[in-house]
This record gives structure tokens, C-alpha cells and sequence, in this order.
């Protein structure tokens, strides 16, 4: 068994303050809907714009952390493997065979995780943002020449994207039970350290330098 | 024995402050009327803020005055231009422009309502009660119906003076002067309308405290802050005047034809506005710090969350007449209850309303007798212009006044009958015939048969408006049952209009649970498995 450091401390926090953004936002944001009343519609309005303009503030500094530390290529998609991982986790994991791409250092992400998390860092969040702040400014569409706009048409996007980012949260929250143990991703999620095989992990290393010999 | 003393002591003690209390109360009663009457008018005149001239010194004032219009006569000496300022006036003429020039509109006009329908062109005695003149049209202006401080019946005076005079007897005489005296105290007693003066009729429209409007009833006259924040004495104890700023007489604020505001100006853009509306004073972002409230006022108006029901200060206001069950008698007799009168049909009331709420850009439209209508519909007898594409238009409160009434149902329009006088439905309780003249004063042909449509009406709910506190939390409208629901063609957050992509979305969110859990099982069941190997 063998330990790595694989997130960073601002990597750590991000992470629990996104969930901790998407759980009150996702609460609310289905009480702004209609679907139930919990705080009043007003409490729930009133929270749901604020959390929400702070995510989006607070985006700002991920955007800059992840190009400022080079963390962006953690994210670049590929396809090298990518079979691989779909078969392990459809048939693979029920035969208890290992993970064909192990974390690393440069690589913490298998290429489905890559892939995903591309989508919701660059496109579903994003427009989850740019929907939700328009949805909240709604009386400067006029001055901001953005009649054409509908807020029928932004709340279906908003709330269809609302739906896209709780089935990523199933998945995912699913997907931490998939380590080395059932609470091993999320412990590296908490203290930063992710524990791997050592075998696993020493095979890859292996692969891995053999390939940047090649 | 001490103890006994002081308890004696403060029995006494205490009966003497009751008594005090008791003398207090009597030596100087309510005010008003009284207070006057101790100290005579002019020092209660000089203490009005409202009145600045103090009438009483006029000796032109200061006549034997035989008739109302002589009192006027002596108003129009002075006050030169009023009387041909205040003729021009829908309060004389009661009448506007209708839809075409032989149609005019207005009490006196072709226009109708579901309350007693019409005046018949000013012939149905009852309803000149509330006109400004002596006598109708006829004559001169009663300046005292809304300037007058005291309210005083002096047409019944002149007549009880004369005859007390023509008794001639001492004690008749002392009669005479007594009336005298007060009919000069109601004349000198002059003020710019006071709420009561307004409220007179305006409280009282449709033969009734507060039966007709719903948001106008005589609980104005000292509104609590709760009821009306603007007129109390405790919020800014306005009068009818402070809002319904008047120039040569012409009152601001009516909606027959013109839009109750077609711009929307605060002073600070034009000092002379002459219609106060709300955003007048309070600008289009009144709520300080609240962004998200300011971001309504462009299409909610400020009365529908500000005013949360009418008919608060504890009246009923009318909501159903029904005219078609008028005319039973019970043992010969005419019935009287509150729900149901021989001489006018069924009636339903109700307290603490919920308004109705549309669309509305200032103006009424209104039905006159020379439309044809669909009876087999519910007819609308007057309904707010609006349209929520309309950059004018505003989600406004109303109140909704249902009835039956007749029509005539050879031509399919609506009809007029003669309700007061002898020859009124009121005394002969004969429709034919009461229909018959009432038609005839409009000079419109009636058929002579007639029916009973269903009918609705509208008032424009904006008095009685809450402190702030009070107005109506988001919820009342943000959500599925709100009070926004019978509008329809735009998105509105918490009602659950969108619901099924919500459905759709839960769907879809419950089948990758399915699956996540479907998979976890699998995991378990397959590690089980290997470990029993």
C-alpha cells in the first residue's frame, strides 16, 4: 500500500465548497421552481442568488488556479484508454481486475473522468452561470440589447442543466464508492492523499516510464 | 384603623378620578361637529389646517339665505371662475367621451354598470343625491357638498325653517333660529374636501357604505395606519386631494376613457404632475436595498402587493346582485335582509377580499346600452384594458362585481329600467313598465321582452394600501396556487409552470440512481462471490 499526494489544499477546498454551493443551490433552486416549499420561496430566492453570485466570483479564481499551476492539462481529453475504462468499469470491476489507468501525480484523472469533468468545468457550470445570472437580471436584458431573450427559455435551460448536474452528482458520489476501499477517494479528497497498490501503481510507473523512453 | 383610612382614602380617591373622567368626557365630547358648536366656528376654522380663510368673517356670508342656490350666489361673488370651471367638470356633467359622439359615456351617458345600471340620462331621483348641484343640472352648483366641513341636509332646512316661521308661535320661531344658526355654521364652515367630503358618495357608491368599489368605505374617513397608510393620521393623513390633485376644478384620476396614468413621472421630473400616482412619490425603485422587488415595478403594480385584500376596515362590500329574483313578496310585504331585498334581488357580501388580477394600462372599457352583447356568455359590462406584451400595461388588483341584469332579448343589448321615483321598479315592482321608461329617458327603443344575463364588472383596487410591512410576501404570488395563477402566456419562478421538464428531470435523475445502485449491487454480489471461491 502506498500513499500519494494527489490534491492540493486549494484543490481540496474547491471541491467541498462546489459541493456545498451545488447542495444549497440545488435545494433552492428546485424550491424557486416550484417543486416544494421548504424556506418560503423568498428565503430560498433570496439564498439561491446569493450563493450563486458567489460561485460565480469564486469561479474567477479557479479559472485563474487552474491556468496559473498548469492544473488545465489534467483536464485535456483523450481517448488513449478510454475503452479500457469503459470495459473495466462495465465488466471489468465485477471480476475484481485492477484499474487500468491508476492516478498519478500528472494524471490524476482516468480519461472518462477527464472527459467528464471537462463538460462540467467548461460547459454545464459555465452555462448553469451565464443562464442563472441572466435569469437574475432579467430587467437589464433591454439595456443589454438582449431582447431576443426569453426567461421561459433561460429557466428551461437553467433547470434542464439543473437536472444534468444532479445526475453528474449520483454518478460521482457513486463513483468515490469504486477506490482502493469504499471511502478511499474520498479520504484523498479530504486529506489530499489518495492510497494506491503498490503494484498497480509500480506496473504503471513501469508502463509509464517505458513509454516516455519510447 | 390606619389601613382602613387609606383604603378609604383611595376608594374616593379613585371614585372622584372616575367621576372626573366622566365630566371630562361629557364637557368636551367627540370632536367635530360639537367642538364647533362649543367654540364657534372661526376659531375651529383658524385651526384647520385645511382652511386658510376664515369664512366666518365674510358678511356676504352673513344673509338670510332662502335657498341653496342664494348660498351659492354668494360662493360665486367672490370665487369667480368656479362656477363656470366646475360645469366643464365630470362631477356636474357626469358625462365623457363615449365611443363616438352620439354615444357619450359617463352616470349621465350611455354607459352602464351591474349595481342599479344606470341613472336613465339623470331621471332616477335616488341617484342625484350624489350630484353636485342643488337640483340636478338645474340651478346652481352646491359648492358645500365638498366644501363643506359640516355635513348638513339644507334643503330640508329651507323647507323646515319656512314652516316653522309660518307657524309663527314663539316656540316655533326658536325652532327657526336654532336651525338657522346651524345651517350658518355648515355654510362658514368651508374647507378644501376633507375625506368625508369625497367619501359622501364615493364611500357610498352603488346606494351603500362601501358597496360598491370594496377599497372605498366610510373606514376611511379615520383609517387605522393598518388599513390605509397614506390617509391615517398616524401615516401621512392625506385627503382624497393629496393623490387626486384638482386644477380648476378638474379632479385627477378617473378611467372611463383616459388612462389613470399614462406616463410615469416622479416630481422630481416634473413638479407639476397632475395625476399622484404612487411612483409620483415613491420613483419606480422605492425598495430600498431590494433589488429584486425594484425589478418588479415594471410589470407589477405597486397596489397589487400593497394592498392585500379590500374591504379591511371591517365592512362588507357587495360582491353578487342578482336583479333577476327582485320583486317576491313575503305576506304582501317587501323583504329587507341583507341578502335579499324585493325591490333589488339577491345580494352576497364579503369582507377581506382577495382581489381579481389582469393585465391593466390605466383604462376601463366600458359596455353602453347600444352594444349588442352574447347572452349566452357572461357579459362583461366594463373590463381593464391591458395586454402583458403592452410596455403600458401593469398586473393590477381589482375587485370583481358579479350580477345578473336584465337585457332585452329581441335586440341582444342591455337595458336600463327605472328604478327610483313613482314610476320606478322600486315602487311599482312592474319590470315592463319600469323598463319601459327607463328606456325611454335613454331614448333607445326596448322590444318588451326581456331577460337575465350574467354580467361582471370591475374596480381598480388602489386605496387601502398597507404599510409595508404588511404588503404581500413573494410567496402569495410565487407559487403553484398563487394569486398570479389566471394569468396565463408568461414564466413566472415558483409557480411549477414549467413542471414537466422538473418531471422529466427527476426521471431521469431517478434511473441513474437505478443505475448507480444497480451497479453497487452487482459490485457487492460479485465480491461475495469471488471471496466464497
Amino acid at each position: 500500500m502506498k500513499k500519494m499526494y494527489l490534491y492540493s489544499r486549494y484543490e481540496r477546498l474547491w471541491h467541498w465548497f462546489q459541493m456545498g454551493f451545488i447542495f444549497i443551490l440545488m435545494v433552492t433552486g428546485l424550491e424557486v421552481n416550484g417543486l416544494y416549499t421548504l424556506f418560503g420561496y423568498e428565503k430560498a430566492a433570496t439564498l439561491h442568488t446569493g450563493v450563486g453570485v458567489t460561485w460565480l466570483i469564486s469561479f474567477f479564481v479557479f479559472v485563474f488556479w487552474l491556468f496559473t499551476t498548469g492544473e488545465w492539462k489534467q483536464y485535456i481529453p483523450t481517448t488513449r484508454k478510454m475503452a479500457e475504462v469503459i470495459r473495466y468499469y462495465a465488466i471489468g470491476i465485477f471480476k475484481g481486475e485492477p484499474h487500468p489507468v491508476p492516478k498519478q501525480m500528472d494524471a490524476k484523472h482516468n480519461p472518462l473522468q477527464r472527459l467528464s469533468y471537462l463538460i462540467l468545468a467548461a460547459a454545464l457550470l459555465p452555462l448553469m452561470m451565464i443562464t442563472g445570472f441572466l435569469y437574475w437580471k432579467y430587467n437589464s436584458w433591454e439595456a443589454w440589447g438582449l431582447s431576443f431573450l426569453t426567461l421561459q427559455g433561460i429557466a428551461f435551460v437553467h433547470l434542464a442543466l439543473a437536472f444534468a448536474v444532479m445526475m453528474f452528482v449520483i454518478v460521482h458520489v457513486y463513483m468515490t464508492t469504486t477506490g482502493h476501499t469504499i471511502s478511499s477517494h474520498i479520504k484523498a479528497m479530504i486529506t489530499g492523499f489518495e492510497e494506491v497498490e503498490d503494484d498497480f501503481h509500480s506496473e504503471f510507473e513501469k508502463r509509464a516510464r517505458q513509454w516516455k523512453e519510447k | 384603623m390606619e389601613t382602613d383610612m387609606i383604603g378609604d382614602l383611595s376608594t374616593s380617591a379613585k371614585s372622584m378620578g372616575v367621576a372626573l373622567c366622566l365630566i371630562f368626557l361629557l364637557a368636551f365630547p367627540v370632536m367635530g361637529a360639537e367642538e364647533i358648536e362649543k367654540k364657534g366656528p372661526s376659531d375651529w376654522i383658524m385651526k384647520n389646517e385645511r382652511i386658510r380663510a376664515g369664512h366666518g368673517k365674510y358678511p356676504i356670508l352673513k344673509q338670510d339665505f332662502k335657498s341653496g342656490d342664494e348660498i351659492t350666489r354668494a360662493c360665486l361673488s367672490c370665487h369667480t371662475h368656479a362656477d363656470q370651471d366646475f360645469r366643464k367638470t365630470i362631477h356636474w356633467t357626469w358625462l365623457v367621451e363615449g365611443p363616438d359622439s352620439e354615444t357619450p359615456v359617463g352616470k349621465s351617458g350611455y354607459s352602464l354598470n351591474n349595481f342599479c345600471i344606470s341613472t336613465n340620462n339623470m331621471n332616477s331621483k335616488s341617484c342625484l343625491d350624489c350630484h353636485t348641484g342643488w337640483n340636478g343640472k338645474k340651478g346652481q352648483i352646491n359648492c358645500l357638498s365638498c366644501h363643506g366641513a359640516i355635513d348638513f341636509n339644507f334643503n330640508e332646512a329651507f323647507e323646515d325653517i319656512a314652516y316653522f316661521n309660518g307657524l309663527g308661535d314663539e316656540e316655533s320661531k326658536v325652532m327657526a333660529k336654532d336651525l338657522k344658526q346651524g345651517m350658518q355654521r355648515a355654510i362658514e364652515a368651508v374647507v378644501t374636501p376633507e375625506r368625508k367630503n369625497c367619501g359622501a358618495c364615493h364611500f357610498k357608491g352603488g346606494g351603500g357604505n362601501g358597496v360598491k368599489h370594496g377599497d372605498l368605505d366610510t373606514s376611511l374617513t379615520a383609517p387605522p395606519r393598518d388599513l390605509d397608510v397614506h390617509m391615517s393620521e398616524a401615516g401621512g393623513n392625506f385627503a382624497c386631494t393629496r393623490c387626486h390633485t384638482t386644477q380648476m376644478h378638474q379632479v385627477a384620476g378617473r378611467t372611463y376613457t383616459l388612462p389613470a396614468s399614462t406616463t410615469r413621472k416622479t416630481l422630481l421630473d416634473d413638479d407639476l404632475l397632475s395625476k399622484i400616482t404612487c411612483e409620483s412619490c415613491h420613483s419606480a425603485t422605492p425598495h430600498r436595498g431590494n433589488d429584486k422587488l425594484n425589478d418588479h415595478t415594471d410589470k407589477v403594480a405597486c397596489q397589487t402587493c400593497h394592498i392585500p385584500a379590500f374591504a379591511r376596515g371591517g365592512l362588507p362590500t357587495k360582491v353578487w346582485w342578482d336583479w333577476s329574483k327582485a320583486g317576491v313578496l313575503k305576506d304582501g310585504k317587501k323583504i329587507k335582509t341583507e341578502e335579499y331585498l324585493t325591490i333589488k334581488g339577491e345580494m352576497r357580501w364579503e369582507k377581506e377580499v382577495k382581489p381579481e388580477y389582469y393585465w391593466y394600462n390605466g383604462t376601463i372599457r366600458t359596455l353602453t346600452l347600444k352594444d349588442d352583447i352574447n347572452p349566452a356568455a357572461i357579459v362583461k359590462v366594463n373590463e381593464p384594458v391591458g395586454d402583458r406584451n403592452d410596455k403600458h400595461s401593469r398586473i393590477s388588483p381589482f375587485k370583481l362585481f358579479r350580477g345578473k341584469q336584465p337585457y332585452d332579448t329581441q335586440t341582444n343589448r342591455l337595458l336600463a329600467p327605472l328604478l327610483s321615483g313613482k314610476e320606478g321598479y322600486w315602487e311599482t315592482l312592474d319590470w315592463k313598465s319600469a323598463l319601459t321608461i327607463g328606456m325611454d329617458h335613454m331614448g333607445i327603443p326596448f322590444s318588451g321582452e326581456w331577460g337575465f344575463v350574467e354580467t361582471t364588472s370591475v374596480f381598480p383596487t388602489t386605496h387601502m394600501v398597507a404599510p409595508a410591512e404588511k404588503a404581500l410576501a413573494c410567496i402569495e404570488c410565487h407559487s403553484a396556487n398563487g394569486r398570479m395563477k389566471k394569468l396565463e402566456g408568461f414564466y413566472m419562478p415558483g409557480t411549477g409552470r414549467a413542471a414537466w421538464i422538473s418531471r422529466a428531470g427527476l426521471l431521469m435523475a431517478g434511473l441513474t440512481f437505478l443505475g448507480v445502485l444497480g451497479h453497487g449491487l452487482l459490485r457487492m454480489a460479485s465480491k461475495v462471490k469471488r471471496r466464497n471461491r
